[in-house]
Protein backbone atom coordinates (compact mmCIF):
# COMPACT_ATOMS: atom_id res chain seq x y z
CA UNK A 1 0.00 0.00 0.00
CA UNK A 2 1.27 3.38 -0.98
CA UNK A 3 2.26 5.34 2.17
CA UNK A 4 2.01 8.98 2.87
CA UNK A 5 5.27 10.98 2.71
CA UNK A 6 7.11 12.92 5.62
CA UNK A 7 9.04 15.24 4.28
CA UNK A 8 11.47 17.00 5.83
CA UNK A 9 12.81 20.65 4.50
CA UNK A 10 15.53 22.37 5.23
CA UNK A 11 15.56 26.54 4.47
CA UNK A 12 18.95 27.63 3.85
CA UNK A 13 20.15 30.90 3.44
CA UNK A 14 24.19 31.60 2.60
CA UNK A 15 24.75 27.87 3.22
CA UNK A 16 23.14 27.31 6.74
CA UNK A 17 19.85 25.71 7.17
CA UNK A 18 17.40 28.13 8.74
CA UNK A 19 14.24 29.21 10.20
CA UNK A 20 11.82 31.88 9.81
CA UNK A 21 7.98 33.12 10.91
CA UNK A 22 6.26 33.90 7.96
CA UNK A 23 9.63 34.35 5.92
CA UNK A 24 10.71 36.77 8.60
CA UNK A 25 12.60 36.45 11.79
CA UNK A 26 15.49 33.89 10.46
CA UNK A 27 17.42 32.03 13.18
CA UNK A 28 20.30 29.71 12.43
CA UNK A 29 19.32 25.80 12.82
CA UNK A 30 22.76 24.44 10.97
CA UNK A 31 24.43 22.60 8.17
CA UNK A 32 22.34 21.44 5.56
CA UNK A 33 24.21 18.00 5.13
CA UNK A 34 24.21 17.00 8.58
CA UNK A 35 20.55 17.97 9.07
CA UNK A 36 19.38 16.37 5.54
CA UNK A 37 21.55 12.79 6.72
CA UNK A 38 20.29 13.33 10.43
CA UNK A 39 16.80 13.24 9.00
CA UNK A 40 17.37 10.48 6.58
CA UNK A 41 18.29 8.44 9.62
CA UNK A 42 15.94 9.52 11.40
CA UNK A 43 13.01 8.18 9.31
CA UNK A 44 12.44 11.37 6.85
CA UNK A 45 10.78 9.83 3.28
CA UNK A 46 12.31 12.52 1.81
CA UNK A 47 14.26 15.79 2.05
CA UNK A 48 13.40 19.23 0.35
CA UNK A 49 16.12 21.95 0.16
CA UNK A 50 15.20 25.62 -0.51
CA UNK A 51 17.93 28.31 -0.96
CA UNK A 52 14.74 30.81 0.53
CA UNK A 53 17.55 33.44 -0.89
CA UNK A 54 18.40 32.77 -4.37
CA UNK A 55 15.59 34.16 -6.13
CA UNK A 56 15.60 37.67 -4.58
CA UNK A 57 18.90 38.42 -4.28
CA UNK A 58 19.49 36.88 -8.28
CA UNK A 59 21.41 34.33 -6.66
CA UNK A 60 22.52 31.24 -8.14
CA UNK A 61 21.20 27.97 -5.92
CA UNK A 62 24.24 26.82 -3.78
CA UNK A 63 25.50 24.06 -6.03
CA UNK A 64 28.21 22.68 -3.09
CA UNK A 65 26.11 22.89 -0.68
CA UNK A 66 23.48 20.67 -2.84
CA UNK A 67 26.55 18.39 -3.79
CA UNK A 68 27.70 18.26 -0.35
CA UNK A 69 24.01 17.48 1.14
CA UNK A 70 23.01 14.52 -2.07
CA UNK A 71 26.49 12.93 -1.75
CA UNK A 72 25.51 10.25 1.43
CA UNK A 73 21.86 10.98 0.82
CA UNK A 74 20.19 7.66 -0.72
CA UNK A 75 16.18 8.88 -0.79
CA UNK A 76 14.95 11.49 -3.03
CA UNK A 77 16.26 14.75 -2.85
CA UNK A 78 14.54 17.69 -3.88
CA UNK A 79 16.04 21.65 -4.70
CA UNK A 80 14.67 24.69 -5.02
CA UNK A 81 15.70 28.34 -5.12
CA UNK A 82 16.91 30.16 -7.84
CA UNK A 83 16.58 27.81 -10.74
CA UNK A 84 15.48 29.88 -13.68
CA UNK A 85 16.38 27.88 -16.86
CA UNK A 86 16.47 24.25 -17.86
CA UNK A 87 20.32 24.53 -17.74
CA UNK A 88 19.84 26.04 -14.02
CA UNK A 89 18.12 22.85 -13.13
CA UNK A 90 20.79 20.73 -15.19
CA UNK A 91 23.39 21.91 -12.91
CA UNK A 92 20.66 21.61 -9.75
CA UNK A 93 20.28 17.44 -11.16
CA UNK A 94 24.20 17.03 -12.25
CA UNK A 95 24.79 18.09 -8.04
CA UNK A 96 22.87 15.55 -7.34
CA UNK A 97 19.37 16.61 -6.59
CA UNK A 98 16.38 14.23 -8.17
CA UNK A 99 14.06 16.76 -8.16
CA UNK A 100 13.96 20.69 -8.78
CA UNK A 101 11.24 22.78 -6.98
CA UNK A 102 10.24 26.14 -9.17
CA UNK A 103 8.36 28.45 -8.12
CA UNK A 104 8.76 32.52 -9.26
CA UNK A 105 10.03 31.43 -12.79
CA UNK A 106 7.70 29.17 -13.74
CA UNK A 107 5.45 31.75 -12.85
CA UNK A 108 7.21 34.34 -14.96
CA UNK A 109 7.93 31.94 -18.05
CA UNK A 110 5.42 29.11 -17.22
CA UNK A 111 7.41 27.17 -20.78
CA UNK A 112 10.24 26.65 -18.12
CA UNK A 113 7.66 23.64 -16.38
CA UNK A 114 7.43 22.57 -20.13
CA UNK A 115 11.22 22.73 -20.42
CA UNK A 116 12.61 20.37 -17.39
CA UNK A 117 10.18 17.96 -17.90
CA UNK A 118 11.10 17.05 -21.41
CA UNK A 119 14.87 16.46 -20.73
CA UNK A 120 14.15 15.21 -17.06
CA UNK A 121 11.30 13.90 -16.95
CA UNK A 122 7.86 15.12 -15.03
CA UNK A 123 8.93 12.96 -11.95
CA UNK A 124 12.06 15.82 -12.00
CA UNK A 125 9.52 19.25 -11.78
CA UNK A 126 8.00 20.26 -8.51
CA UNK A 127 5.76 23.26 -8.68
CA UNK A 128 6.19 25.44 -5.78
CA UNK A 129 3.19 27.37 -4.84
CA UNK A 130 3.36 30.07 -2.01
CA UNK A 131 -0.92 30.78 -1.38
CA UNK A 132 -2.48 32.69 0.24
CA UNK A 133 -6.25 32.87 0.94
CA UNK A 134 -8.48 35.95 -0.14
CA UNK A 135 -10.22 37.13 2.60
CA UNK A 136 -11.82 40.10 0.17
CA UNK A 137 -13.95 37.55 -1.26
CA UNK A 138 -17.11 35.24 -1.13
CA UNK A 139 -14.88 32.18 -1.03
CA UNK A 140 -11.66 32.88 -0.02
CA UNK A 141 -9.97 29.15 -0.37
CA UNK A 142 -11.18 29.07 -4.44
CA UNK A 143 -10.07 32.52 -4.92
CA UNK A 144 -6.69 31.93 -3.32
CA UNK A 145 -4.05 33.85 -4.89
CA UNK A 146 -0.50 32.92 -5.36
CA UNK A 147 2.71 34.86 -4.30
CA UNK A 148 5.90 35.32 -5.57
CA UNK A 149 9.80 36.85 -4.07
CA UNK A 150 8.72 34.81 -0.61
CA UNK A 151 5.17 35.73 -0.09
CA UNK A 152 5.66 39.42 -0.76
CA UNK A 153 4.17 40.48 -3.96
CA UNK A 154 1.11 38.67 -5.91
CA UNK A 155 1.76 37.08 -8.74
CA UNK A 156 -1.87 37.74 -10.14
CA UNK A 157 -2.52 34.16 -10.59
CA UNK A 158 -5.62 32.17 -8.70
CA UNK A 159 -3.93 28.76 -6.75
CA UNK A 160 -6.25 26.35 -8.24
CA UNK A 161 -5.49 27.70 -11.34
CA UNK A 162 -2.05 28.00 -11.58
CA UNK A 163 -1.74 24.52 -10.31
CA UNK A 164 -4.45 22.69 -12.64
CA UNK A 165 -1.72 24.78 -15.65
CA UNK A 166 1.39 23.04 -13.57
CA UNK A 167 -0.09 19.80 -14.07
CA UNK A 168 -0.95 20.14 -17.74
CA UNK A 169 2.45 21.35 -18.31
CA UNK A 170 4.14 18.21 -16.72
CA UNK A 171 4.71 19.03 -13.60
CA UNK A 172 4.83 15.64 -11.47
CA UNK A 173 4.14 17.27 -8.35
CA UNK A 174 2.76 20.43 -6.56
CA UNK A 175 3.96 21.41 -3.52
CA UNK A 176 1.60 23.93 -1.72
CA UNK A 177 2.79 26.06 0.96
CA UNK A 178 0.20 28.36 2.96
CA UNK A 179 1.80 31.70 3.62
CA UNK A 180 -0.88 32.22 6.13
CA UNK A 181 0.09 28.69 8.39
CA UNK A 182 3.92 29.30 7.17
CA UNK A 183 5.73 29.38 10.65
CA UNK A 184 3.04 29.53 13.09
CA UNK A 185 2.62 26.24 14.43
CA UNK A 186 -1.24 26.32 14.05
CA UNK A 187 -1.64 23.84 11.85
CA UNK A 188 -1.73 22.80 7.49
CA UNK A 189 -4.22 24.93 5.85
CA UNK A 190 -6.66 21.45 5.17
CA UNK A 191 -9.48 23.28 3.46
CA UNK A 192 -6.41 25.23 0.19
CA UNK A 193 -4.60 22.04 0.46
CA UNK A 194 -7.49 19.81 -0.26
CA UNK A 195 -9.01 22.16 -2.91
CA UNK A 196 -5.44 21.95 -5.09
CA UNK A 197 -5.98 18.03 -3.87
CA UNK A 198 -9.03 17.60 -5.67
CA UNK A 199 -8.18 19.71 -8.57
CA UNK A 200 -4.91 18.00 -9.98
CA UNK A 201 -4.45 14.42 -10.48
CA UNK A 202 -0.45 14.50 -9.63
CA UNK A 203 0.77 14.54 -6.07
CA UNK A 204 0.46 17.52 -3.34
CA UNK A 205 2.70 17.92 -0.89
CA UNK A 206 1.32 20.83 1.89
CA UNK A 207 3.51 22.68 3.82
CA UNK A 208 3.39 25.54 6.11
CA UNK A 209 2.05 25.35 9.58
CA UNK A 210 3.01 22.02 11.32
CA UNK A 211 3.11 22.14 15.00
CA UNK A 212 1.65 18.74 16.17
CA UNK A 213 0.94 15.26 15.25
CA UNK A 214 -3.03 16.21 15.24
CA UNK A 215 -2.32 18.58 11.89
CA UNK A 216 -0.59 15.95 9.82
CA UNK A 217 -3.42 13.56 10.28
CA UNK A 218 -5.56 16.50 9.28
CA UNK A 219 -3.60 17.69 6.25
CA UNK A 220 -3.47 13.43 5.61
CA UNK A 221 -7.45 13.29 5.98
CA UNK A 222 -9.46 16.03 5.15
CA UNK A 223 -6.64 18.01 3.23
CA UNK A 224 -6.18 15.02 1.26
CA UNK A 225 -3.01 15.66 0.64
CA UNK A 226 -0.45 12.92 -0.43
CA UNK A 227 2.90 14.31 1.26
CA UNK A 228 3.67 17.06 3.92
CA UNK A 229 6.80 18.98 4.47
CA UNK A 230 7.63 19.98 7.95
CA UNK A 231 10.55 22.52 8.52
CA UNK A 232 10.26 23.91 12.56
CA UNK A 233 8.70 20.08 13.81
CA UNK A 234 11.92 18.14 13.18
CA UNK A 235 14.38 21.55 14.45
CA UNK A 236 15.58 21.46 17.73
CA UNK A 237 14.63 18.05 18.89
CA UNK A 238 11.06 18.71 19.55
CA UNK A 239 10.52 15.14 17.09
CA UNK A 240 11.72 13.06 14.75
CA UNK A 241 10.35 11.69 11.54
CA UNK A 242 10.23 8.41 12.69
CA UNK A 243 8.67 9.16 16.28
CA UNK A 244 5.71 11.90 14.17
CA UNK A 245 5.14 8.79 11.61
CA UNK A 246 4.74 6.18 14.82
CA UNK A 247 1.84 8.54 16.12
CA UNK A 248 0.36 8.73 12.78
CA UNK A 249 0.65 5.14 12.02
CA UNK A 250 -1.48 4.51 15.26
CA UNK A 251 -3.93 7.05 14.16
CA UNK A 252 -3.98 4.79 11.20
CA UNK A 253 -2.52 6.64 8.70
CA UNK A 254 -0.45 4.37 6.24
CA UNK A 255 3.39 5.07 6.73
CA UNK A 256 6.81 3.81 5.87
CA UNK A 257 8.06 1.64 9.07
CA UNK A 258 10.06 0.59 9.77
CA UNK A 259 12.34 3.62 8.33
CA UNK B 1 33.66 -4.00 -8.81
CA UNK B 2 32.80 -3.04 -12.35
CA UNK B 3 29.73 -2.08 -14.09
CA UNK B 4 28.52 -0.64 -17.08
CA UNK B 5 26.12 1.95 -17.00
CA UNK B 6 23.86 3.13 -20.06
CA UNK B 7 23.30 6.86 -21.13
CA UNK B 8 20.53 7.45 -23.03
CA UNK B 9 19.70 10.94 -22.04
CA UNK B 10 16.64 10.06 -20.62
CA UNK B 11 16.86 12.30 -17.43
CA UNK B 12 19.74 11.95 -14.68
CA UNK B 13 22.19 9.54 -13.99
CA UNK B 14 24.00 11.47 -10.68
CA UNK B 15 21.57 9.33 -8.34
CA UNK B 16 22.45 5.46 -9.64
CA UNK B 17 26.30 6.17 -10.24
CA UNK B 18 26.74 7.66 -6.67
CA UNK B 19 25.05 4.60 -5.03
CA UNK B 20 26.90 2.34 -7.05
CA UNK B 21 30.31 4.10 -6.18
CA UNK B 22 28.92 4.23 -2.49
CA UNK B 23 28.98 0.07 -2.59
CA UNK B 24 32.34 -0.11 -3.85
CA UNK B 25 31.73 -0.37 -7.41
CA UNK B 26 33.66 1.57 -10.12
CA UNK B 27 30.92 2.58 -13.05
CA UNK B 28 31.66 3.37 -16.10
CA UNK B 29 29.29 5.18 -18.54
CA UNK B 30 28.64 5.24 -22.34
CA UNK B 31 26.40 6.83 -24.59
CA UNK B 32 27.07 5.28 -27.24
CA UNK B 33 30.07 3.23 -27.69
CA UNK B 34 29.68 -0.17 -27.45
CA UNK B 35 32.84 -1.35 -26.24
CA UNK B 36 31.97 -0.90 -22.73
CA UNK B 37 29.06 -2.84 -23.05
CA UNK B 38 31.11 -5.92 -25.11
CA UNK B 39 33.64 -6.24 -22.70
CA UNK B 40 30.64 -5.24 -19.35
CA UNK B 41 30.82 -6.96 -16.01
CA UNK B 42 27.43 -6.07 -15.47
CA UNK B 43 25.43 -3.47 -16.89
CA UNK B 44 22.57 -1.22 -15.75
CA UNK B 45 20.15 0.87 -17.50
CA UNK B 46 18.80 3.54 -15.47
CA UNK B 47 15.81 5.73 -16.48
CA UNK B 48 13.73 8.18 -15.65
CA UNK B 49 11.06 10.23 -18.03
CA UNK B 50 9.54 8.53 -21.57
CA UNK B 51 9.58 5.52 -23.13
CA UNK B 52 10.13 6.61 -26.43
CA UNK B 53 13.65 7.73 -25.14
CA UNK B 54 15.05 3.98 -25.63
CA UNK B 55 14.59 5.03 -29.04
CA UNK B 56 18.85 5.93 -28.84
CA UNK B 57 19.45 2.82 -27.36
CA UNK B 58 18.59 1.46 -31.24
CA UNK B 59 19.88 4.28 -32.97
CA UNK B 60 23.41 3.96 -31.54
CA UNK B 61 23.66 -0.22 -31.54
CA UNK B 62 23.41 -0.02 -27.84
CA UNK B 63 20.44 -2.71 -28.30
CA UNK B 64 22.28 -4.64 -29.82
CA UNK B 65 25.02 -4.80 -28.22
CA UNK B 66 23.40 -5.35 -25.06
CA UNK B 67 21.48 -8.28 -26.20
CA UNK B 68 25.00 -10.19 -27.06
CA UNK B 69 25.85 -9.16 -23.55
CA UNK B 70 22.68 -10.83 -22.40
CA UNK B 71 23.51 -13.74 -24.25
CA UNK B 72 26.62 -13.54 -22.83
CA UNK B 73 25.39 -14.18 -19.37
CA UNK B 74 26.06 -10.87 -18.37
CA UNK B 75 23.92 -9.65 -15.32
CA UNK B 76 21.72 -6.86 -16.45
CA UNK B 77 19.87 -4.32 -14.12
CA UNK B 78 17.09 -2.64 -15.99
CA UNK B 79 15.44 0.11 -13.45
CA UNK B 80 12.13 2.37 -13.97
CA UNK B 81 11.80 2.91 -18.05
CA UNK B 82 14.97 0.18 -17.96
CA UNK B 83 12.88 -2.25 -16.79
CA UNK B 84 9.94 -1.54 -18.80
CA UNK B 85 12.08 -1.68 -21.70
CA UNK B 86 12.95 -5.33 -21.09
CA UNK B 87 9.50 -6.13 -22.37
CA UNK B 88 7.66 -5.75 -25.83
CA UNK B 89 7.50 -2.46 -26.31
CA UNK B 90 4.46 0.06 -23.71
CA UNK B 91 1.28 1.72 -24.18
CA UNK B 92 3.62 5.02 -23.87
CA UNK B 93 4.98 5.29 -26.67
CA UNK B 94 3.46 2.63 -29.10
CA UNK B 95 5.50 2.91 -32.50
CA UNK B 96 8.88 2.15 -30.13
CA UNK B 97 9.43 -1.42 -29.59
CA UNK B 98 11.64 -2.38 -25.82
CA UNK B 99 14.25 -5.68 -25.63
CA UNK B 100 11.05 -8.38 -25.72
CA UNK B 101 13.31 -10.31 -23.43
CA UNK B 102 9.82 -10.63 -21.64
CA UNK B 103 6.94 -10.52 -24.53
CA UNK B 104 4.78 -8.94 -22.72
CA UNK B 105 3.57 -5.12 -22.80
CA UNK B 106 3.70 -2.32 -20.39
CA UNK B 107 0.65 -0.15 -19.65
CA UNK B 108 -0.52 2.71 -18.16
CA UNK B 109 -2.39 2.35 -15.22
CA UNK B 110 -6.19 2.24 -15.36
CA UNK B 111 -8.27 5.10 -14.76
CA UNK B 112 -9.81 5.08 -10.64
CA UNK B 113 -9.65 7.79 -8.44
CA UNK B 114 -5.84 7.43 -7.33
CA UNK B 115 -3.56 9.93 -8.69
CA UNK B 116 -1.15 8.44 -11.70
CA UNK B 117 1.50 8.98 -11.62
CA UNK B 118 2.48 6.62 -8.43
CA UNK B 119 4.75 8.42 -6.14
CA UNK B 120 5.82 7.36 -3.51
CA UNK B 121 6.82 4.45 -0.79
CA UNK B 122 5.10 1.36 -1.53
CA UNK B 123 5.99 -2.22 -0.35
CA UNK B 124 7.10 -5.48 -2.27
CA UNK B 125 5.95 -8.34 -1.93
CA UNK B 126 8.60 -10.78 -2.28
CA UNK B 127 8.26 -14.21 -4.80
CA UNK B 128 10.28 -16.95 -2.88
CA UNK B 129 13.42 -17.44 -5.27
CA UNK B 130 14.65 -13.90 -6.32
CA UNK B 131 18.26 -13.68 -5.84
CA UNK B 132 17.93 -9.89 -6.62
CA UNK B 133 15.75 -9.35 -3.48
CA UNK B 134 17.63 -11.98 -1.14
CA UNK B 135 17.68 -10.49 2.09
CA UNK B 136 14.44 -7.98 1.21
CA UNK B 137 11.71 -8.91 4.29
CA UNK B 138 7.67 -9.01 3.04
CA UNK B 139 6.49 -5.55 3.07
CA UNK B 140 9.90 -3.63 3.21
CA UNK B 141 8.87 -0.01 1.30
CA UNK B 142 11.23 1.17 -2.20
CA UNK B 143 10.61 4.47 -3.61
CA UNK B 144 8.61 4.50 -6.95
CA UNK B 145 7.37 7.10 -9.48
CA UNK B 146 5.68 6.51 -12.76
CA UNK B 147 2.41 5.92 -14.77
CA UNK B 148 3.21 2.79 -16.74
CA UNK B 149 4.00 -0.66 -14.94
CA UNK B 150 4.77 -4.43 -16.18
CA UNK B 151 1.77 -7.16 -15.77
CA UNK B 152 2.59 -9.66 -13.31
CA UNK B 153 3.68 -12.94 -14.80
CA UNK B 154 5.96 -16.20 -14.29
CA UNK B 155 8.96 -14.00 -14.27
CA UNK B 156 7.93 -11.36 -11.55
CA UNK B 157 10.12 -11.22 -8.72
CA UNK B 158 8.37 -9.42 -6.62
CA UNK B 159 4.73 -7.75 -7.08
CA UNK B 160 3.33 -4.03 -5.58
CA UNK B 161 -0.37 -3.01 -5.45
CA UNK B 162 -1.34 0.57 -6.32
CA UNK B 163 -4.67 0.62 -8.09
CA UNK B 164 -3.90 -2.82 -8.93
CA UNK B 165 -1.17 -5.64 -8.47
CA UNK B 166 1.85 -5.05 -11.04
CA UNK B 167 5.57 -6.35 -11.33
CA UNK B 168 7.31 -3.88 -9.08
CA UNK B 169 10.69 -6.26 -9.90
CA UNK B 170 11.46 -8.98 -12.77
CA UNK B 171 14.05 -11.84 -12.38
CA UNK B 172 14.67 -14.64 -15.18
CA UNK B 173 18.56 -15.87 -15.46
CA UNK B 174 20.92 -12.91 -15.47
CA UNK B 175 18.15 -10.35 -16.31
CA UNK B 176 16.83 -8.42 -13.75
CA UNK B 177 14.62 -4.77 -13.10
CA UNK B 178 13.52 -2.91 -10.84
CA UNK B 179 10.44 -0.34 -11.38
CA UNK B 180 11.19 1.72 -7.99
CA UNK B 181 14.42 3.43 -7.46
CA UNK B 182 16.62 1.39 -5.80
CA UNK B 183 19.08 4.67 -5.41
CA UNK B 184 16.52 6.39 -3.72
CA UNK B 185 15.15 3.57 -1.35
CA UNK B 186 17.00 3.72 1.52
CA UNK B 187 19.12 1.12 3.22
CA UNK B 188 16.11 -1.55 1.19
CA UNK B 189 17.55 0.21 -1.98
CA UNK B 190 21.12 -0.39 -1.20
CA UNK B 191 20.67 -4.07 -0.14
CA UNK B 192 19.17 -4.91 -3.58
CA UNK B 193 22.20 -2.93 -5.51
CA UNK B 194 24.60 -4.88 -3.63
CA UNK B 195 23.20 -7.93 -4.66
CA UNK B 196 23.35 -7.18 -7.78
CA UNK B 197 26.90 -6.33 -7.76
CA UNK B 198 27.94 -9.70 -6.51
CA UNK B 199 25.95 -11.60 -9.57
CA UNK B 200 29.34 -11.77 -11.89
CA UNK B 201 28.87 -13.88 -15.45
CA UNK B 202 29.63 -17.12 -14.68
CA UNK B 203 27.19 -17.15 -11.53
CA UNK B 204 24.00 -16.14 -13.46
CA UNK B 205 24.33 -17.66 -16.46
Amino acid sequence: MITKRIIACLDVHGGRVVKGVQFVDIIDAGDPATQAARHAREGADEIVLLDITATHEGRATLLDTVRRTARELFVPFTVGGGIRSADDAAQVFEAGADKVSVNSAALADPMLIDAIGRSFGAQAVVVAIDARRDPNTADPVRNAQVFVQGGRKPAGRRVVEWAREAEDRGAGEILLTSMDSDGMRTGFDCELTAAVSEAVGIPVIASGGAGTVDHFTDVFGRGKADAALAASIFHFGVSSARSLKQELAKAGISMRLPC
Amino acid sequence: MGVTVIDYKAGNLTSVLKALRHLGAEPEVTDGDLAPVESAERIVLPGVGHFAATERLDATGLTSAIRAAIARGVPFLGICVGMQWLYSGSSEAPSQPGLAHFTEQCARFPESHEKVPHVGWNSLEVRPGSRLLAGVEPGEFVYFTHSYKAPVTVDTAATTFYIESFASAVERGNVMGVQFHPEKSGATGLKILRNFLSFDQKGTA
